[in-house]
């Protein structure tokens, strides 16, 4: 019995282990600069952090809305049944992001570098 | 086999009232689908108790039930990858003999929650979910503690023969 509650431990350590690493892989970097919005798995839009707007995203049966002000981005409202998006609240930071699995929308903060072009715009 | 019949029913019907419950248990922040793992708890006794085939029987049933009763056919995917990715790694960690209940059942924890990353990211059509991970291991590791303690004292407890 004894040798078996080592193996549990060496289990759980291991994995915590692993998590510990992970997360300071994925750390939040700075402030972030771009709103990007993928919808299916495809960018669907890009949106500067730093110009105030609220967005629309959908169609007329499933929609999230988004609002960027501040400097923050956060998902206001949404008609999905499980209002993760809502409930997770404002991001701003480099790698943050706001899911929604229901609709299948992924909106996340990127960084300073990525491509000087504003999807919006076009 | 009445006696089987009524043991089967009164598992799946415990594990549906703990799936019910656990669907009122809701963190912010979670993605959907990820759980505490309550009915794990049932699995747990059936694996030890009964046989790997009775534990897939009640697993795959209650899963149907729940995702019928309370859920989507979303929830379904996310249910039964979870529940078969944790059942296969339990039993095959049981098998090993390596681990003790406690052992067994934080492997099925982390791996339920794999499974839901799995059916996550194929729903989503990305990778990008891989930050979730972390977060899905620690929570896996606590959620599977809490059922392996709860369903050690469960399975020595409960005289056989019930």
């Amino acid at each position: 019995m004894k040798k078996k509650h080592r193996g549990d431990l060496l289990l759980a350590g291991s994995i915590l282990l692993l998590a510990g690493v992970l997360l300071f892989l994925f750390r939040p970097g700075g402030q972030g600069a771009w709103v990007v919005v993928t919808a299916d798995g495809a960018e669907i839009a890009r949106y500067p952090l730093d110009e105030d707007r609220t967005v629309r995203l959908g169609d007329d049966t499933d929609y999230n809305i988004l609002q960027i002000a501040g400097g923050a981005a956060a998902v206001v409202e949404a008609d999905c049944g499980d209002h993760t998006c809502v409930r997770t609240g404002e991001i701003s930071r480099e790698g943050e992001r706001i899911v929604c699995l229901p609709h299948r929308l992924i909106i996340q903060i990127e960084g300073g570098d990525g491509p000087v072009f504003d999807a919006s715009a076009g | 086999m009445g006696k089987q019949v009524a043991r089967y029913a009164l598992l799946v019907a415990l594990a549906m009232v703990l799936s019910w419950l656990e669907s009122l248990i809701v963190f912010p922040g979670l993605l959907p689908g990820m759980k505490v793992g309550l009915t794990n708890l049932v699995v747990i006794f059936a694996l030890y108790r009964m046989s790997l085939r009775d534990a897939a029987a009640i697993s795959l049933v209650r899963v149907l039930l729940v995702s019928m009763t309370f859920g989507s056919a979303y929830s379904f995917a996310y249910s039964l990858a979870g529940a078969v990715l944790s059942l296969a790694v339990m039993a095959g960690l049981k098998k090993l003999d390596k681990f003790s209940i406690l052992g067994v059942s934080i492997a099925g924890g982390v791996c339920h929650n794999m499974g839901q990353l799995l059916v996550a990211m194929a729903v989503l059509g990305t990778a990008r979910l891989g930050w979730y991970l972390p977060w899905l291991l620690v929570s896996g590791v606590a959620a599977g503690t809490a059922t392996g303690a709860v369903g050690g004292l469960v399975v020595n407890r409960i005289k056989p023969g019930i």
